[in-house]
């Protein structure tokens, strides 16, 4: 086989078996794509009552009951403010944790040095769990709105730094040597090639840390703060264990996630970003 | 050869590109690697030469030492009688197609190198190097959306698009099909007739040097050396069934080292 065939075959290779192409070929019809998931809704809140009544148990809810939690909460002003408590949070300690992540991960992508130097630290930091760092969050910063912010800080950061990271790492030479060869000025080189083409690679890093942080809102609104869904689960559970209260927590929880993570992958759909996303 | 002075002033007489007992030697943990001995080439301003050489002899090395991508272990390269000290926009390095830019256009792309100019000047000049590579229709096109081979013509473009002196091409066509090939050759004579640019071609294929080249630069297996330097003196278009294209691509075929048969 020639040169370029081979080059062909195994630039081919990545994009799956035959088998993967011919299930593609037929997507989901739009019907298809919405009624699917919400019968699965539907079943799962089925299974939900036949569960409650069958066991006949006086502590989970019912789902109407659920909902008429829902409708509590609503009418006493809280559950869009504690969302938006929550969210509040998550966007601070999410949004420097992007920062400091990107700015720490692309020299470290580029200077093998630096990362030598560095990344043992980051690799001995990162399989810690952020509610490891609790105690030493309500030292630092006491029982403020800071406390939780720097735990989900710590939660979306490592992801975000091995993320981009790796992206700067994995650029192809070729990008450079034609930037260099147009004689490209350092800042242009990291504005016009480096970042935009990290940039879906990091942005996969952030989804998933927009994640990992969401997910860690409920254990860091447990340090001393009294608004936001996290807050809202323990307090309905220790001031009178209102388990339908704490389910609608959880839910809202889920909700917001799911739309979270919707809106990173429309991002992922920008022309920008796009090209590094196709199988 | 003409000797450089303090003022070089470009004598119709002096070389484009001057390579002058260029060698190449790698360290390796275990030993030296010798890739590149004793090379000495002269371009003519306005000449297209083919560098030809099997896989891994050290052509590429070579179009890279002389791009000032890599700086050579001995001799020197000189463009116009300055000797080369790194990657100039006067003299641009094409890739198969791997240095388009997935992020940007078509337009972006062949506008990349032109950020010193205005943005009418840019414009005017990216509407201009569309049309040369027939790339009408796509300016907005991302490069995911385009063929291997329109791909090449980005490149090729966004090559031309800054005004260098100097090609470099390494293996250009080489992840084409072969019909696309074909034509890319003919793509890039009709635009070399227009654009006059001295052109470095380095290439495995044989054929393609005969077609393209002024001449033709035959390598030997490493480390590589120059084994002979034909004149290809058919004018263009070159029929490729004629005596003399056979004649001279046979004579490099038995210059390598190959039997013309199958």
């Amino acid at each position: 086989m020639s040169e370029p065939a081979l080059e062909r075959l195994a630039a081919a290779t990545p994009s799956g078996s035959p088998r993967r192409a011919i299930a593609m070929a037929r997507p989901l019809s739009p019907a298809a794509r919405l009624l699917l998931p919400l019968g699965a809704v539907l079943l799962a809140l089925l299974l939900w009552q036949l569960a409650v009544t069958l066991t006949r148990t006086q502590v989970f809810p019912l789902p109407a009951e659920v909902a008429r939690g829902f409708a509590e909460l609503q009418r006493k002003g809280v559950l869009w403010s504690y969302a938006g408590d929550s969210l509040r949070r998550v966007g601070l300690g999410f949004g420097a944790a992007a920062l400091l992540g990107i700015a720490l991960g692309v020299p470290l992508g580029r200077a093998a040095r630096l990362d030598r130097l560095v990344n043992p630290l980051i690799q001995l930091l990162r399989p810690i769990s952020p509610l490891a760092w609790m105690p030493l969050a309500v030292i630092w910063f006491g029982l403020s709105d800071l406390a939780p912010t720097f735990l989900i800080f710590l939660a979306a950061f490592f992801p975000i730094v091995v993320a981009t990271t790796s992206a700067v790492r994995t650029i192809p030479p070729a990008f450079f040597r034609a930037a260099g060869n147009f004689a490209l000025p350092r800042g242009a080189l990291l504005r016009r090639v480096l970042l935009p083409a990290i940039l879906p690679r990091v942005l996969t890093g952030l989804r998933v840390a927009l994640g990992i942080a969401w997910m860690v809102v409920v254990a860091a609104e447990m340090l001393g703060v009294d608004s936001g869904l996290g807050y809202l689960i323990l307090d309905s559970r220790n001031a009178g264990k209102r388990y339908d209260l704490v389910i609608a927590g959880m839910l809202m929880i889920g909700a917001i996630g799911l739309l979270l993570d919707l809106g990173m992958r429309r991002l992922e759909r920008l022309p920008a970003v796009r090209w590094g996303f196709q199988s | 050869m003409t000797v450089a002075t303090a003022r070089p002033a470009p004598a119709p007489t002096q070389p484009k590109v001057a390579v002058r007992g260029l060698g190449m030697t790698y360290p390796t943990p275990d030993k030296q690697v010798e890739v590149l001995r004793g090379i000495d080439l002269d371009v003519a301003p306005g000449e297209l030469v083919c560098v030809l050489g099997p896989s891994g002899c050290g052509k590429t090395t070579l179009l890279n030492v002389i791009a000032g991508f890599l700086a050579p272990s001995e001799g020197t390269v000189r463009i116009d009688g300055e000797p080369v000290a790194g990657p100039d926009p006067r003299r641009i390095f094409v890739f198969q197609e791997r240095g388009v830019f997935p992020w940007l256009t078509v337009e972006g792309n062949i506008g990349f190198g032109l950020w010193r100019l205005s943005e009418t000047e840019r414009r005017a000049r990216v509407a201009h190097y569309v049309r040369l590579v027939g790339l009408e229709g796509f300016e907005r096109a991302y490069p995911q959306e385009l063929s291997g081979g329109m791909k090449q013509r980005v490149e090729v473009a966004r090559a031309l698009a800054v005004d260098p002196d100097v090609l470099y091409l390494d293996e250009p066509f080489g992840a084409l099909d072969s019909i696309t090939r074909l034509q890319m050759r003919g793509e890039l004579l009709r635009i070399q007739e227009r654009e006059r640019k001295t052109v470095l071609f380095v290439t495995h294929d044989i054929d393609e040097s005969v077609q393209l080249a002024d001449r033709v630069v035959v390598m030997s297996a490493r480390p590589a050396q120059v084994r002979k330097i034909v004149d290809i003196d058919m004018p263009h278009p070159r029929d490729l069934s004629s005596r003399r294209y056979i004649e001279l691509r046979d004579g490099i075929f038995a210059e390598i080292g190959l039997a013309h048969r199958v």
